[in-house]
């Protein structure tokens, strides 16, 4: 069989890349291969399930007719084994293969477990990426489980969110001693770390497991916790086993070209698996977030249906709440510091070399937007009025025609 | 110094109806009201309320009202509220009082005592939505012969004329007593209307130089603004001898309103208070008034019509003879009722005769003189409305000027306070902040819809009077009737009484 | 197609937009009702420094960051061009909020996401901003 358009990997990126096909060819054959048994949803919401704050229904990304409406052919539950780029086919797991014109590979990221000892003893042990691993977890859990997380990163600590009120007891660890360390400072991820703790989790930090026994967890500070569901939240790796095994060029992740093409011909990769320009730190990087997979893919499905699309701007950002209490950050946190804090509000920007290169803000994050743009514009900070919009960002801080061609037009 | 003087206004807060969105607070530049956040509640000080209703209008939840104080002294006939108040006022600060608009005193109107004919049986009246119906008016002298070249083809020797399309203008008002975007309105209004508007004594705009097909420009005692360029552009050139509601007097912006573009519309430096004289300094007869009118004639090559204006005074009639004679092609009388940026309240509410008694004793004098075709004559002084302008073209008016009813149009609320340069509604003010609460997008469109609709209740007047255009009216006064008038009021309006 | 844009050279500072934002999407029929002692949560926002006043809502851009960023696909691009939100979907996570050059995006009193969708998926049907600007410095038209 043949497709023109060959997607493996049921992500956002694919609807990115869905989407970007079909702004330029109205109707190539697109087959959409994904291993998950699901239509594609929103990943980040499967904390937000278990708290009851979506459904099933709702987590759909794009409504059920999406795939129909589109001409795409859904493969659900379909493994892809390799890519062969000589002959243009995926070969899938049940030993039959597509062939291709312009492949996507948005393979997404794997959980990525340390190599533990005495994991192998422990019973109830959970993931927490994937719908499924959620409904797995929701099936271990009752209300007298005590929840032992490893990793407090944005994984760990939604798991936390998501299953707090419906278990005993939730500790969470790192080896880190700040939670969120990917994305905050010490300052800020204390705030966090106040939070989480008045709403009961347990905080283990700077200190991680030394091995398992059975519910018991040895760490290596000596220190024991005792649970009956573990979760490893501890990290995540590109999945890049396919472009890798293929051939292709492997960095962090798979390396593309700001057209989203790997180092094979026709094979594109797109969404976690890949690694992208941040242009705040000028560095190739893993950018795991979902704003990153769909503008990758989207500009991968231009590309792809002969289009044009180039995606080199990509920023590095975070919007995230836990308990009410919430995140925003974006870029990378070098150069000079301006930091306010305002009753329940901490607000760090990063200013280097004259422009907004990152930023953090705990609690009221109202209008973040304008400091993401100056950030993904490089607006130089010396054409706007900088100190003006230091407390409160606001378009105030334009030119006067500078506005006028910001709220006049269409972008 | 004590303080006696009593609130004008009471407000009035429904406070089950108001939300608190504090619009009223923003609104009001006398800043009246405001809001204090311990309590949630909305305050109010009175003193500073000026009733132009910006509030009430602006109210979302039609939670305000504006009403008269209710406190009083102890009742006297004979010293009024109003009386006591002033004397009060006058007894603090030692000076003159000022107010603006037109006089709020009740004074005879003597178009509310004349009444309008209408066909029956024995003429027929006419459709105005079926039939033609003119109401376009020429504005200038007319000639006194007709002359013809040798092989007998007419000569042209009509003198220039205002074409208007209606027999209505905006009244002068000068750019720094009313706005820039008051100014804009007026213009775009004249413009698209096809009459005209005028810059009063205080230069023109470069903005508005465009709009010169449709502006009368004027030349005062002050010569504010007046070089070639700015006659140039006008269509027609009035000489400003007097204004109705300030006969006798000059004029005096103060320096405050005097920012970088007045100034530069005016030729005077910013913060300058631009004082107008009494008199002009160069006219103190009919023969000076004509050196003036051909000076401007020759500075624009006879191509544009002089226009005298005049405040409707007491001996009026010999003094629009005299301006007949001087070479003007028209006159315009401003009567005693008519609107002021600021003057001395004593002044306005004492000083000048009502618009009506004086257009018909000039229009008489005139035809007396057999000297009514030298000039158009043009009036003013509170024209409130389109049966207004007929009565006055009946009384042998050629227009009328509308000052009032313009910015009434634009928002004006008659609070009276223009003088304090605060106006809410961005009219009579320089604030920039208030100047912008106008815009002139809607303005002028207002003032369009305004003279549209008189037009066409003019078309109807004159339609149920069986006559088909404003020529066939004018000084036509069987078509007037008086109510109430005695026999000296009739005689001097030329008019008989209704029953007659 | 049709937008709702703000010219602050006429723009009062006075906020009836955010108001008549308020009441248009509180599903009442009476302002006094809807908004009478409560917070109010409009989606068109007014600026006011230093003498200059503007109000700023959606402006449905022809390629919405925001869209591409919603991480619960409760944001959509719909065919007329208008940007929606579906707000039982969103789950307030306020990526939108983080990625929206215009900061265009607010929040509501459960501090989910919420935006200007012209009035035209609430009763008034017409933008209420634009109707109520008592300066017309908010109109409702196309632009190139």
């Amino acid at each position: 069989m043949i497709s023109k358009y060959v997607i493996i990997g049921g992500g956002v990126a694919s609807t990115g890349c869905i989407e970007g096909i079909r702004k330029v060819d109205p109707s190539g054959g697109i087959t959409l291969i994904t291993a998950e048994p699901y239509l594609t949803y929103c990943r980040p919401l499967i904390s937000y399930l278990l708290e009851g704050k979506t459904t099933l229904e709702k987590m759909l990304y794009r409504p059920e007719s999406f795939y129909e409406k589109n001409g795409v052919r859904v493969m659900l539950a379909t493994k892809s084994e390799r890519i062969d780029p000589e002959r243009k086919t995926v070969m899938l797991s049940d030993g039959t293969s597509i062939g291709y014109e312009k492949l996507l590979c948005a393979t997404g990221s794997v959980p990525f477990v340390p190599p533990f000892e005495g994991l192998d003893t422990v019973k109830s042990k959970f993931s927490f990426l994937t719908l499924d691993d959620a409904l797995e977890l929701e099936r271990a859990i009752t209300p007298e489980s005590r929840v032992f997380i490893v990793g407090a990163g944005l994984i760990g600590l939604k798991c936390a969110e998501g299953i707090h009120g419906r278990v005993g007891s939730i500790t969470v660890c790192d080896l880190a001693p700040q939670v969120l360390a990917s994305i905050l400072d010490s300052d800020s991820a204390n705030i966090v770390e106040e939070t989480l703790q008045s709403h009961g989790i347990n905080l283990i930090l700077g200190d991680t497991v030394a091995k398992f026994e059975e519910n018991v967890a040895i760490l290596q500070s000596g220190a024991s916790v005792e649970f009956d569901v573990l979760v490893l939240a501890v990290g995540v790796r590109p999945n890049v086993a396919l472009v890798r095994d293929a051939g292709g060029k492997i960095g962090r992740g798979i390396i593309v070209d700001d057209t989203m093409l790997t180092s094979l011909p026709d094979v594109y990769a797109a969404g976690d698996c890949t690694e992208s320009f941040d242009i705040t730190s000028s560095s190739s990087r893993v950018l795991a977030i979902l704003p990153n997979a769909y503008m990758q893919g989207e500009c991968a499905g231009i590309n792809m249906a002969e289009g044009y699309s180039s995606y080199a701007n990509a920023v590095p950002m975070n919007s995230v709440g836990f308990f009410g209490l919430h995140i925003a950050t974006a870029g990378t946190y070098t150069g000079e510091l301006h930091e306010i804090r305002t009753l329940g509000c901490l607000k760090k920007l990063y200013v280097n070399e004259g422009r907004l290169v990152g930023f953090i803000i705990i609690g009221d994050t109202t209008r973040a937007g304008i400091y993401t743009s100056l950030i993904r514009n490089k607006t130089p900070l010396d054409e706007i009025d900088f100190e003006l919009i230091k407390n409160y960002p606001s378009l105030m801080a334009f030119s006067g025609n500078s506005r006028l061609k910001m709220l006049g037009g269409v972008v | 110094m004590p303080n006696y003087i009593l609130p004008d206004f009471e407000v009035e807060r429904r406070d089950d109806r108001c939300i608190r969105c504090r619009v009223c607070e923003r609104q009001c530049a006398n800043e009246v009201h405001s809001y204090d956040e311990e309590n949630d509640v909305m305050l109010a000080d009175e003193l500073k309320c000026v009733g132009c209703h910006r509030c009430v209008a602006l109210c979302p939840t039609r939670a305000l009202k504006i009403v008269k104080y209710s406190g009083t002294f102890r009742e006297n006939a004979n010293w009024s509220n109003q009386s006591i108040l002033e004397i009060y006022k006058q007894a603090e600060s030692g000076g003159v009082l000022l107010s603006s608009m037109g006089t709020p005193n009740p004074c005879p109107v003597y178009f509310d005592k004349i009444l309008i004919n209408a066909s029956q049986v024995t003429n027929p009246s006419i459709d105005p939505l079926r039939e033609p119906m003119e109401t376009r008016v020429f504005l200038g002298k007319r000639p006194q012969n007709i002359e013809r070249d040798e092989t007998g083809k007419l000569n042209n020797n009509l003198p220039p004329q205002l074409e208007l399309s209606v027999p209505i203008m905006f009244s002068a008002m000068s750019y720094g007593s009313i706005s820039y975007n008051a100014h804009e309105s007026l213009a775009r209004a004249a413009t698209e209307l096809g009459i005209y508007y005028n810059t009063g004594e205080g230069g023109l705009h470069e903005d508005f130089y465009k709009y010169g097909p449709n502006t009368i420009v004027q030349v005062a005692s002050g010569r504010f603004g007046v070089h070639k360029g700015y006659l140039d552009v006008a269509a027609a050139i009035e000489i400003k001898m007097g204004q109705g509601a300030k006969p006798g007097i000059g004029g005096h912006l103060p320096g405050e309103k005097i920012t970088e573009d007045v100034s530069r519309a005016r030729m005077i430096p910013v913060g300058t208070d631009a004082i107008s004289p009494a008199p002009h300094h160069d006219i103190y007869s009919i023969e000076d008034l004509r050196q003036l009118v051909y000076s401007l004639k020759e500075a624009t090559e006879y191509k544009k019509p002089v226009i005298v204006k005049v405040a409707a005074v007491h001996n009026i009639a010999a003094i629009a003879s005299g301006i007949a004679r001087s070479g003007a092609d028209i006159i315009a009388i401003d009567g005693f009722r008519g609107g002021t940026g600021a003057a001395p309240t004593r002044i306005r509410d004492n000083v000048g005769i009502p618009i009506e008694l004086a257009l018909a004793s000039v229009d008489k004098r005139l035809r007396d003189e057999g000297i009514r075709g030298n000039v158009s004559l043009v009036v003013a002084g509170s024209i409130r409305n389109s049966a207004d302008v007929v009565k006055a073209i009946a009384l042998g008016a050629d227009a009328c000027y509308i000052g009032t009813a313009a910015l009434i149009a634009l928002g004006c609320h008659l609070c009276r306070t223009c003088h304090l340069g605060k106006c809410n509604w961005g009219i009579a003010t320089q604030r920039p902040d208030l100047v912008k609460r106008l815009n002139p997008e809607i303005g002028y469109k207002r003032l369009v819809n305004l003279v549209t609709a008189w037009q066409h209740e003019i078309k109807e007047l004159l339609g149920g009077m069986g006559i088909n255009s404003i020529e066939a009216l004018r000084g036509n006064r069987l078509m007037l009737r008086g109510v109430g008038l005695n026999e000296k009021e009739l005689e001097i309006l030329g008019i008989k009484h209704a029953g007659e | 197609m049709k937008r709702v844009y703000v010219n602050e050279k006429w723009c009062l500072g006075c906020r009836l937009c955010e108001y008549n934002c308020a009441f248009a999407n509180s599903g009442e029929k009476d302002m006094v009702k809807a908004l009478k002692g409560k917070k109010i949560y409009p989606r068109i926002r007014v600026d006011e420094h230093d003498g200059i006043t503007f109000a700023v809502s959606c402006r449905h851009c022809e390629d919405p960051i925001c869209v591409k960023s919603c991480i619960a696909g409760a944001l959509s691009k719909e065919g007329d061009g208008m940007v929606k939100l579906d707000r039982t979907k969103c789950v307030g996570c306020l990526t939108c909020v983080l990625v929206c050059p215009y900061g265009a995006v607010v929040q509501d009193e459960r501090g989910a996401a919420l935006k200007c969708e012209l009035c035209l998926t609430n009763t008034a049907g017409y933008p209420a901003c634009v109707k109520g600007c008592p300066n017309a410095a908010i109109v409702y038209e196309e632009r190139d």
